[in-house]
C-alpha cells in the first residue's frame, strides 16, 4: 500500500508550481534558481512543515526532471583508527544527500571526505543546467560542532562547482560562522487554512470529499504538522469511509501509553504509584520512544488536568529535568525525579488547601 | 565503489580547469570585496599600522590575530601577504591552513615540512611589473587555530622552532585564551575589534555602489543591527536581500524587513506581541491582541503563544536574545526584576547550548519571566 503522503498523484507536489501553501517563499526560491546566483541555503522549521519537500522542488527547478533518477549508494569511509563505516548516500547525477547522524561520531571525517571530493569534481553532463552540484545535508542541527567547523571555510572555498542546502529544525544549534554562509529559509508550519486547503485538495484527488468538521478534527490534531495530518486522513478514511458522525482519531500507542502515564501521577502520589509509573517510563524507553517526547507529552497532559497554581512549577520541572537527561547519562532516572518532583509539588499544594480550607 | 557521481571524473575529456575560477558577477560579495591590501581594510586602524611598517623591514615576527568573526583578520593575513610576494610568488611561499582541512598534527607536520623545505629565493621583478619585497621567508597561515587541540599545538610549538629561520606563522583565532601560553608568548598579539558602525556602513556603502544598488539608511541600519559587528554577515546578508530583490519581476526595492527575515530576525511586531502577553509591555507598541486582558499572563494564554512561535519556526535562541534585549532595556521595569530576568536568560542560554528541548526552554522563559514582571 502506498501511503498518501509519499504519493505524489495525491499530494507530493515535484515543483515548486504545484507547492500549496508560503506561495511568496515558492516564488522566492524559483526567482533564485533562475538567478544564475543560488547560494548557500538553509532551511528551517519544525517538521512536518515542508521543508524537504521544498528543498526536492528547488532542485527539479534547478536541474530539471534529471535530478528525480536517484540512487542509493554504499559507501565506505575509514575513521582514524581504521575502523569501516558505511554509510547509505542518495545521490543523482546532480546532488547527493547525507544525514550525518548516520555516521555518529565521525560526522566531521565522513562530510570533510565527501565535501572535498565533490569540490574536486567538475560537472561533467556537457547538458546540465548548472555547472554545481548540490550537497543536502539532512538534520543539520545535529551535526557535532567539529564537523561544522569543518564546513565553514569550505563553504567559501569551493563555491565554484558547489551549493550546500541544510536541513533542519531549528538555527539554534548551528555555528555562527555556518549560518552567516547561507541564505536562510524559514519554512514556518501551515496555519490551520492551509492545512485544511492541503487536506482537502488531497481528498480531491484521491475521489472524496471532505467534510468539514472532519477536516477540523483531524486540523486541530496534528499541531501544525502537515505529514501527520494526511496520515490521519488516510488512517479514518479507512476506519469510516464516509468520515460522518462521529469521528475518534485513534492515537499512536505510545501517545496513549503517555496519557496513561499522566492520569496515574495525577489521581495518586504515593510511593507505589512512583514503582507503577517507573514501569512505564521503563517500557516507553525500551520501545525507542525518544525520552524527550515522553517528557513532554506526559508533561503537557498532566497540566492539562492540574491546578492553574501548579502548571508553571511543573513545567520548569520538565524543562529542568529535560536538560539533566542530555548531559546525564540515564535517561530514567532524570524521568523519575520528574515524576517524584511533580507528586510532591502535588501533595505540598494539597497540604496547604486542606490547612486553609476557606482560602 | 560504484558510484558514478564521483568516478564520472575519470571518464570525461572535458579540460577540467585547475584554478577555481568564478564569474565575478556570481562570485560571494564577501570573496569579491575582500581587501586587496591592509590599506582596504577597515577600522583595524592600529594594527593596519604597525604591518604597515613590516612592509618595509625585512623583518616579520610571528604573529597572533585574534577577534571575534568577520573583522578582517583572515583578510589581513591575505593581503599582508600578497603585498609581501607579490602574485607569482604567493603560492610557493604562502601556506593556508584552516579548521576545513584535515589537521591531525602529522599531517600538519608533514605538510609544513615539505613546504618549508626549499629555502626562498628572492626575486626582483613580478610579472605584473612590480616589484615585491620578497623577504627571505615563507608565511604559514594556520586559520581558526583555535579548534587545534592542546596536544596539536604543543607539537606546533616545535615546529616553529624547528623551522624558525625561514617560516613565520600567523595564526588566527577568535579566543586568544584558546591558544596554548608557549605559543601564544611567541607571537605578537594584534586584536581585532567588532567593526563601528561608522566603518561598516562606509564599507556596506561602498559595496553596493560597485554592485549598483540602490539601499538608504534604514536598511543599513538594519544590516547593521543584526549583523553585530560581523562584516561578513552583514555583506553576506545584502548580498542575499540583492538576490531575493532582483529576481522578482520586477525588481523590488530592499525593504528593512526583508533583511530582518534573511537574518533570522523575529519581527519587532511578534516578538513585542509575545512579550506583552507574558507581562512585558513594550512602549509604543499598540494593544493588538483581541483576546480581553484578564486571560493574559495565564498558563494557557502563553502556552499557546509559545506553540505558535514554535510552529512560526523561529529559534530559540534569537526568541531569547530578542526577549532579552527587550527586557534589559525596558524604560520602566526596575533593577530587581531586571536582573532576576536576567538571571533567567542566562539558565536558558547555558540549557540550550546543552542541547535542550527549545519549546520547553522558551515556556519556561515566558512562564518564569512573566512570574517576575507580574
Ligand atoms: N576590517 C574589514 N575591512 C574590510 N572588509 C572586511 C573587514 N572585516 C571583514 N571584512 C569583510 O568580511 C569578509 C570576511 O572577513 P575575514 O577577514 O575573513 O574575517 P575573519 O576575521 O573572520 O577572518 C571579508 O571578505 C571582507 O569582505
Ligand atoms: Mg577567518
Amino acid at each position: 500500500m502506498s501511503l498518501f503522503v509519499d504519493q505524489e498523484s495525491y499530494f507530493r507536489p515535484r515543483t515548486l508550481d504545484t507547492l500549496h501553501y508560503h506561495h511568496g517563499l515558492s516564488e522566492r526560491l524559483k526567482a533564485l534558481a533562475a538567478s544564475g546566483d543560488f547560494p548557500h541555503m538553509l532551511f528551517y522549521g519544525p517538521s512536518g512543515a515542508g521543508k524537504k519537500t521544498r528543498i526536492t522542488c528547488v532542485l527539479r527547478q534547478l536541474f530539471g526532471a534529471g535530478v528525480e533518477k536517484l540512487k542509493i549508494d554504499q559507501r565506505v569511509f575509514l575513521s582514524p583508527s581504521k575502523r569501516k563505516l558505511e554509510i547509505n548516500i542518495v545521490q543523482s547525477n546532480y546532488h547527493i544527500e547525507i544525514t550525518p547522524s548516520e555516521a555518529g561520531s565521525y560526522d566531521r571525517l565522513v562530510i570533510q571526505e565527501l565535501l572535498k571530493e565533490i569540490a574536486q569534481t567538475q560537472q561533467v553532463d556537457l547538458s546540465a543546467k548548472q555547472r554545481f552540484k548540490v550537497v543536502i545535508i539532512n538534520e543539520a542541527d545535529s551535526l557535532s560542532r567539529d564537523a561544522q567547523a569543518a564546513l565553514r571555510r569550505t563553504m567559501e572555498k569551493y563555491m565554484s562547482n558547489m551549493r550546500i542546502i541544510l536541513c533542519a529544525n531549528s538555527t539554534s544549534r548551528l555555528i555562527a560562522p555556518i549560518k552567516s554562509r547561507c541564505l536562510l529559509m524559514r519554512v514556518a508550519a501551515p496555519n490551520e487554512e492551509e492545512m485544511m486547503t492541503v487536506l482537502k485538495y488531497v481528498a480531491k484527488r484521491a475521489g472524496f470529499d471532505l467534510p468539514p468538521e472532519a477536516g477540523e478534527k483531524i486540523v486541530e490534531d496534528s499541531n501544525g504538522n502537515l505529514r501527520k495530518a494526511i496520515l490521519i486522513l488516510e488512517a479514518l478514511k479507512m476506519q469510516t469511509p464516509d468520515l460522518n458522525g462521529p469521528l475518534s482519531i485513534a492515537k499512536p500507542d505510545w501517545e496513549v501509553y503517555c496519557y496513561k502515564v499522566a492520569d496515574l501521577l495525577v489521581s495518586e502520589q504515593s510511593p507505589a504509584r512512583v514503582m507503577e509509573v517507573r514501569a512505564k517510563l521503563y517500557e516507553l524507553l525500551s520501545h525507542c520512544i525518544p525520552p524527550t517526547i515522553i517528557l513532554k507529552t506526559v508533561a503537557e497532559r498532566v497540566v492539562e488536568k492540574v491546578d492553574e497554581a501548579l502548571k508553571a512549577d511543573i513545567m520548569h520541572w520538565a524543562a529542568f529535568y529535560e536538560v539533566r537527561m542530555r548531559t546525564g547519562s540515564k535517561k530514567i532516572y532524570h524521568l523519575e525525579a520528574w515524576v517524584v518532583k511533580v507528586m510532591s509539588l502535588y501533595k505540598v499544594l494539597f497540604r496547604l488547601l486542606m490547612q486553609n480550607p476557606f482560602d | 565503489m560504484a558510484s558514478n557521481f564521483f568516478a564520472a571524473r575519470t571518464t570525461t575529456t572535458r579540460p577540467t580547469t585547475k584554478s577555481q575560477v568564478i564569474e565575478p558577477a556570481l562570485q560571494p560579495w564577501v570573496e569579491k570585496y575582500r581587501p586587496k591590501t591592509i590599506d582596504d581594510v577597515s577600522a583595524q586602524e592600529h594594527t593596519v599600522a604597525v604591518l604597515q611598517k613590516t612592509l618595509t623591514s625585512t623583518n616579520l615576527p610571528h604573529m597572533l590575530f585574534y577577534g571575534p568573526p568577520g573583522t578582517g583578520k583572515t583578510s589581513t593575513i591575505l593581503a599582508l601577504s600578497r603585498q609581501l610576494f607579490g602574485p607569482d610568488n604567493f603560492r610557493n611561499r604562502v601556506l593556508e591552513l584552516n579548521a576545513s582541512d584535515e589537521r591531525g598534527i602529522a599531517i600538519v607536520r608533514e605538510k609544513i615540512k615539505n613546504f618549508a623545505r626549499q629555502t626562498p629565493r628572492a626575486q626582483a621583478v613580478a610579472s605584473d611589473g612590480k616589484t615585491y619585497p620578497c623577504p627571505p621567508y615563507k608565511i604559514i597561515i594556520l586559520d581558526e587555530a583555535d579548534s587545534m587541540t592542546q596536544d596539536a599545538q604543543g607539537a606546533l610549538r616545535r615546529i616553529m622552532e624547528t623551522y624558525a629561520r625561514i617560516t613565520r606563522f600567523c595564526l588566527v583565532c577568535n579566543y586568544v585564551t584558546r591558544i596554548i601560553e608557549p605559543l601564544a608568548s611567541r607571537c605578537s598579539k594584534f586584536r581585532f575589534t567588532p567593526l563601528d558602525n561608522d566603518s561598516a556602513a562606509l564599507r556596506l556603502s561602498h559595496i553596493a555602489h560597485e554592485e549598483r544598488i540602490v539601499i538608504d539608511k534604514p536598511i543599513i541600519d538594519a544590516l547593521i543591527s543584526t549583523s553585530h559587528g560581523d562584516l561578513r554577515r552583514a555583506i553576506t546578508y545584502l548580498q542575499s536581500a540583492s538576490r531575493l530583490s532582483s529576481s522578482t519581476n520586477p525588481p523590488t526595492k530592499i525593504q528593512p524587513a526583508d533583511i530582518q527575515e534573511i537574518a533570522g530576525v523575529v519581527p519587532d511586531s511578534i516578538i513585542n506581541d509575545f512579550a506583552s502577553s507574558i507581562g512585558v509591555e513594550v512602549e509604543g507598541g499598540m494593544d493588538v491582541d483581541d483576546e480581553p486582558h484578564s486571560k493574559k499572563g495565564t498558563f494557557d494564554h502563553i502556552k499557546k503563544k509559545v506553540k505558535y512561535l514554535m510552529r512560526e519556526g523561529y529559534s530559540a535562541t534569537q526568541i531569547i536574545s530578542q526577549l532579552h534585549d527587550l527586557v534589559v532595556f525596558h524604560p520602566t521595569l526596575d533593577s530587581r526584576k531586571k536582573s532576576n530576568c536576567a538571571l533567567i536568560f542566562a539558565e536558558a542560554d547555558k540549557a540550550l547550548c546543552d542541547g535542550a528541548d527549545e519549546e520547553l526552554w522558551v515556556l519556561e522563559v515566558a512562564l518564569r519571566v512573566n512570574k517576575v514582571v507580574s
